[in-house]
C-alpha cells in the first residue's frame, strides 16, 4: 500500500482545508482495518456466525444488498480532499465497477465489492486518512455537518471542529456501540439550516447567548423513518464546556431507557413521544448531574489544535463582483444560467460556493463515475485549494472557488457532463437507491427520479419552477428523506406492484415540518403526471417571489387536493 | 459455562445458587436479585456472596447492598442488547470496586468494550468458547493501544496523550 | 407449509463475494434457470434444509424459498419484482450483475 500512497501524496503547498490525521488517529484507523481482516477471517472460518458478524461488519459499513454487499465509506463532515476523492475513484476501478453513490448522509457507497476484498479497500481508505467506521449499525453514526461550512455568510462558527469532536468521542465508544437502533448526528453553525438538524436524532445549532459565549441548542428524538418526527429542544443553551457530558447523558439515558422490544419504536424519537420531552429533560439532567463532568469537560487547547485544520484557506484580496464573471454571463447563455443558479454567495468578496450536480437529465441521482471522480478532484486543484464537500443533497461542493475562475471551471465541468445547472431545481431529486439495489427497500426510487427529471427536462421550465425539492424514498426508512421534501414521494408495494405515496408540505431546515399525504397511491407510471399537475397548480397560484412549500402554507393542503381530484375528473389518467 | 478474565479462560471459584437451591453457611455464592435481601438477612460474614441481576435493574435497587457485595453479574440477554454496558458504568460510578461481570452470549469482539465500561470478567456458555477460543478473546483485547474516550478505563486516552505531548 | 401456493427456489447469497445464487441439483448455482424446482411443500422443506446446512457451513447467507412460475423452456421465474430483479441486476443498470453476463437481455 505504501508505493500506492506515493502516488497520491499531497501536493506539498496544498493547504490543510480539513482534519489531518496525527500519529494516534493514523494508529487508531490501521487497528480498526487489522481487526476487521480478522473479523472477516473468524467469518469465513465460522468463529463468528453471521448474526455474530453482522453488527460488527455494519459498524464497518458493510451490509448485504439485493445483487452484493455494499460497502459505505464516511466522509466525516461532507469534507474531503482532491487526494481523498482520486482515492475514491481509484477504489471503484479497483475494487467495484468504476462509479461509487453519494448518499444523503454526506456517505459514498459502493455498490459491488466482495467481502473478500474489503480489509484491502478499507487499508486503501486508511492510507489517505478515510474509514468507513460506524455508517451504519446501532451506535452513532458518522457525524454530518453544514456542506456550506467555514464559507457560508450566515455562519456564527464552522461546525465541523465540533463534528470532528464528536467524531472522536463517538468512535468505538465503549457505552454506545450497542444501544437500540441507530444514532445519528447532524451539526450546523449558520443562521439558515442545510444539515437537516430539526430531523436527526441529535442535531446541534451553535449560537451565542448574551454574554457572547459560544454554546450549542441541542435538539433531540427529530428522525423520519415510520414514525417521522421533528426534533425537540432538550437543552437550549449548552456551553462548550458541557457539550460533551451533555451528550454522554442523553446517550446513557436512550441506551438504557430506549425500547428494544420492536425495531421500528427503537429511535429515540419514540422515547422522546413516549415519554414526553420534559421527563426526558429531567432524566438527562439529572444524569448529567451525577456525572463527573470534568472528564469532558472542554478542552480548549485540544479543540484549537482540532479547529486549526479548518483554518481558511489563503484567500486573495479581489473585488467583491468579478468583471470576468460578468462578461462571460453575457457572452455564453448556457453558463449564465450555471451561475445563476449552481453558484451560491461567498463570505469572501471575489470567490464563490459552486454546487456541481449529480443529477443530470435522467440520470441516477448521487452517481459519480471514477472518472467524474478524477474531474472533481482536479477541478477542486485547480480552482479550490483542493478542498470538496458532499451535500446531504447528493451534489459535490466546491467550496472556495474564485469568480473570476467560474467560466474555466464550467467548461471543465461541462467536458465530463457535471455541469447541469439545477442546484435546488425541479430535478435536483434526493432519492435513495431503493430496490435496483437496496435489500430493505418496497420499491424502485431511482427510475422514478429519472421519470420526473425527464418530464421537466426544459431547463427554462425548471428556472420558472425555481427552488423546488422533491425528495424520493424506496421504503419506509426514508434514507431519501420524502418526509420533508417540499414533495415526498414513498415507494411501497401494493397487491403485488409498486405504488407510489405522495406527501406536501415537508421541511427539513429550522422551520421543519412532516409533508401531508395527498392520497391514494398512484403507479410509477403515472408519478410524473401528479407531479406536473401539482406543480402547474402551485405555478398558477403562486404569489410573486413564493416557494412551492410557502405556497402550500398559505392556501393549504386542501386546495393541492382538490386540484389533482379535478384533474383526474377531467380525463388525465391519475 | 466459560469465564474469561484478562484474556485468559479461568476456573471458576464462584458458585451460582440455583432458585430451589438453600443458602449454603460458607463459600462464594451468586444469588438472584429476587434472593438478594434474604441472603443479605440470613448469611454471616464468614460467606461471600454475589448477585446476578438484569441488565435492566435500577441503581437504587442494589445500592444499598453494594458493600456488602463481593461481585456483581450483569446478565446480557443478547449480546446486541447494550444496557449491560451503561449499567456496568453506573456501578462502578457509585463506587463498587468488587467483581463485576458480563453473563451472556457476548462476543470476544466486545471485549473491549466490556473493559472500557468497568468490567472485569465475561462469562459465555461454554459452546460459544469453543468457537471463540482464548486467542480470540486476547486478540480483541489486544485490538486497540488506545481509545478516544476520557474517563473509561483500560485502555489509554488519546486525548490524555495529546495532552501531555502539548504540555512537555 | 399449509400455505404453499406455488413452485419454489431455493434463493440466497454467496457468503465471500455476496453474490445472488440460487440452489440447483448439485450445489449452489449463479444462474437461477439451473434452480432446482420445488413443486410441493415437501420438497420446499428438503431444500430449505440444505439451505440451513450451507448457512452452518459457511457458505451461504441470507437464506429463503421464492415463488416461481415455470415458462415454456421449464425455466423458473420469480413472481415478485424484487426477486426479478436479483435474478437480473439494477434495471437503472442494465450493464451491470447478471444482466450484463448475459448481454443485457432480461
Amino acid at each position: 500500500m505504501t508505493a500506492v500512497d506515493l502516488r497520491v501524496a499531497q501536493r506539498p503547498n496544498a493547504p490543510l482545508t480539513t482534519y489531518r490525521y496525527d500519529e494516534y488517529d493514523a494508529a487508531f484507523v490501521r487497528e480498526r482495518v487489522a481487526e476487521f481482516r480478522e473479523q472477516v477471517r473468524r467469518r469465513l472460518s465460522g468463529a463468528l456466525t453471521e448474526e455474530e458478524f453482522r453488527p460488527f461488519r455494519l459498524m464497518n459499513g458493510l451490509y448485504l444488498q439485493l445483487h452484493a454487499y455494499m460497502l459505505r465509506v464516511a466522509i466525516p463532515y461532507g469534507t474531503l480532499t482532491a487526494r481523498q476523492m482520486r482515492r475514491l475513484a481509484d477504489i471503484a476501478d479497483k475494487w467495484d465497477k468504476g462509479y461509487g453513490h453519494f448518499t444523503t448522509r454526506q456517505n459514498l457507497q459502493y455498490n459491488w465489492p466482495k467481502l473478500v476484498d474489503t480489509p484491502d479497500i478499507l487499508e486503501a481508505l486508511a492510507d489517505v486518512e478515510m474509514h468507513a467506521i460506524q455508517t451504519s449499525g446501532n451506535c452513532i453514526r458518522n457525524v454530518t455537518a453544514d456542506h456550506f461550512a467555514g464559507v457560508a455568510p450566515d455562519e456564527i462558527e464552522d461546525p465541523r471542529p465540533t463534528a470532528e469532536f464528536l467524531r472522536q468521542w463517538s468512535s468505538l465508544h465503549p457505552e454506545f456501540s450497542f444501544l437500540p437502533r441507530k444514532f445519528k448526528i447532524a451539526v450546523t453553525g449558520a443562521e439558515h439550516d442545510r444539515a437537516a438538524i430539526m430531523v436527526h436524532d441529535i442535531g446541534l445549532r451553535i449560537v451565542r447567548n448574551a454574554a457572547g459565549e459560544t454554546g450549542y441548542q441541542v435538539v433531540v428524538g427529530g428522525g423520519l423513518g415510520r414514525s417521522p418526527f421533528v426534533g425537540k429542544v432538550v437543552g437550549d443553551f449548552v456551553p462548550r464546556h458541557d457539550l460533551l457530558a451533555f451528550l454522554e447523558a442523553i446517550m446513557r439515558v436512550y441506551n438504557r431507557f430506549g425500547r428494544r422490544d420492536n425495531k421500528y419504536k427503537a429511535r429515540i424519537k419514540i422515547l422522546v413521544h413516549e415519554k414526553g420531552i420534559d421527563d426526558i429533560r429531567a432524566d438527562v439532567e439529572a444524569e448529567f448531574a451525577a456525572m463527573d463532568r470534568s472528564v469532558f469537560a472542554h478542552d480548549p487547547e485540544e479543540f484549537e489544535r482540532v479547529a486549526g485544520f479548518f483554518a481558511p484557506p489563503p484567500y486573495e484580496t479581489l473585488p467583491r463582483d468579478s468583471q470576468m464573471l460578468r462578461a462571460a454571463k453575457l457572452e455564453t447563455p448556457a453558463f449564465a444560467n450555471f451561475a445563476d443558479v449552481n453558484v451560491s454567495a461567498h463570505k469572501i468578496p471575489g470567490y464563490a460556493i459552486v454546487t456541481v450536480s449529480l443529477k443530470p437529465i435522467g440520470g441516477v441521482p448521487g452517481d459519480a463515475t471514477s472518472d467524474q471522480m478524477r474531474v472533481l478532484a482536479d477541478a477542486s486543484e485547480r480552482f479550490g485549494f483542493g478542498e470538496l464537500r458532499v451535500s446531504h443533497e447528493q451534489n459535490i461542493i466546491l467550496p472556495h472557488v474564485k469568480q473570476d475562475d467560474l467560466f474555466a471551471l464550467w467548461l471543465m465541468l461541462d467536458a465530463a457532463g457535471l455541469a447541469t445547472a439545477n442546484a435546488g431545481l425541479v430535478s435536483d431529486i434526493i432519492a435513495c437507491p431503493g430496490m435496483d439495489y437496496c435489500s430493505l427497500a418496497t420499491a424502485r426510487s431511482i427510475p422514478i427520479a429519472q421519470a420526473i427529471s425527464k418530464r421537466f427536462a426544459d431547463m427554462s421550465r425548471q428556472r420558472r419552477i425555481g427552488k423546488l425539492g422533491i425528495k424520493i424514498s424506496g421504503c419506509i426508512n426514508a434514507c431519501g428523506h420524502h418526509h420533508v421534501g417540499a414533495i415526498g414521494i414513498l415507494g411501497l408495494e401494493k397487491k403485488g406492484q409498486e405504488s407510489y405515496q405522495i406527501t406536501l408540505g415537508g421541511d427539513p431546515t429550522f422551520s421543519a415540518s412532516i409533508g401531508e399525504i395527498l392520497g391514494p397511491g398512484v403507479t410509477s407510471e403515472q408519478v410524473p403526471d401528479v407531479i406536473e399537475h401539482l406543480v402547474d397548480f402551485y405555478l398558477a397560484e403562486r404569489e410573486e417571489g413564493e416557494a412551492f412549500i410557502d405556497t402550500w402554507r398559505r392556501i393549504g393542503h386542501a386546495r393541492f387536493k382538490d386540484a389533482l381530484r379535478r384533474e383526474g375528473e377531467d380525463g388525465a389518467d391519475i | 459455562m466459560a469465564l474469561i478474565s484478562d484474556g485468559s479462560f479461568i476456573e471458576d471459584d464462584w458458585r451460582r445458587l440455583a432458585e430451589e437451591e438453600a443458602l449454603p453457611k460458607a463459600g462464594k455464592v451468586i444469588v438472584s436479585l429476587a434472593r438478594l435481601q434474604h441472603a443479605l438477612e440470613v448469611l454471616g460474614t464468614e460467606s461471600t456472596l454475589g448477585v446476578i441481576v438484569p441488565n435492566t435493574t435500577e441503581l437504587s435497587a442494589l445500592i444499598e447492598a453494594l458493600p456488602r457485595l463481593e461481585l456483581v453479574s450483569i446478565s446480557f440477554p443478547a449480546f446486541s442488547d447494550g444496557r449491560g454496558f451503561s449499567l456496568a458504568r453506573l456501578l462502578r460510578r457509585a463506587g463498587f470496586r468488587g467483581e463485576l461481570r458480563a453473563s451472556g452470549r457476548l462476543v470476544a469482539d466486545q471485549y473491549s468494550h466490556a473493559v472500557g465500561c468497568g468490567f472485569d470478567k465475561i462469562e459465555i456458555p461454554d459452546e460459544l468458547a469453543e468457537r471463540q477460543g482464548e486467542e480470540q478473546w486476547r486478540a480483541a483485547l489486544n485490538a486497540y493501544a488506545m481509545s478516544y474516550q476520557r474517563g473509561y478505563p483500560g485502555r489509554g486516552s488519546i486525548l490524555e496523550a495529546r495532552r501531555r505531548a502539548a504540555r512537555p | 407449509m399449509a400455505n404453499f401456493k406455488h413452485p419454489q427456489i431455493l434463493i440466497a447469497s454467496n457468503l465471500t463475494d455476496g453474490e445472488v445464487v440460487f440452489l440447483g441439483a448439485s450445489g449452489w448455482e449463479r444462474d437461477h434457470r439451473r434452480a432446482r424446482v420445488a413443486l410441493n411443500a415437501e420438497e420446499a422443506a428438503a431444500l430449505e434444509a440444505s439451505g440451513k446446512r450451507d448457512i452452518s457451513a459457511n457458505r451461504v447467507v441470507d437464506v429463503y424459498l421464492a415463488d416461481v412460475e415455470i415458462g415454456g423452456d421449464g425455466a423458473p421465474t420469480p413472481m415478485h419484482y424484487r426477486e426479478r430483479m436479483r435474478v437480473k441486476g439494477p434495471s437503472v443498470r442494465l450493464d451491470l450483475g447478471k444482466q450484463a453476463a448475459s448481454g443485457g437481455a432480461p
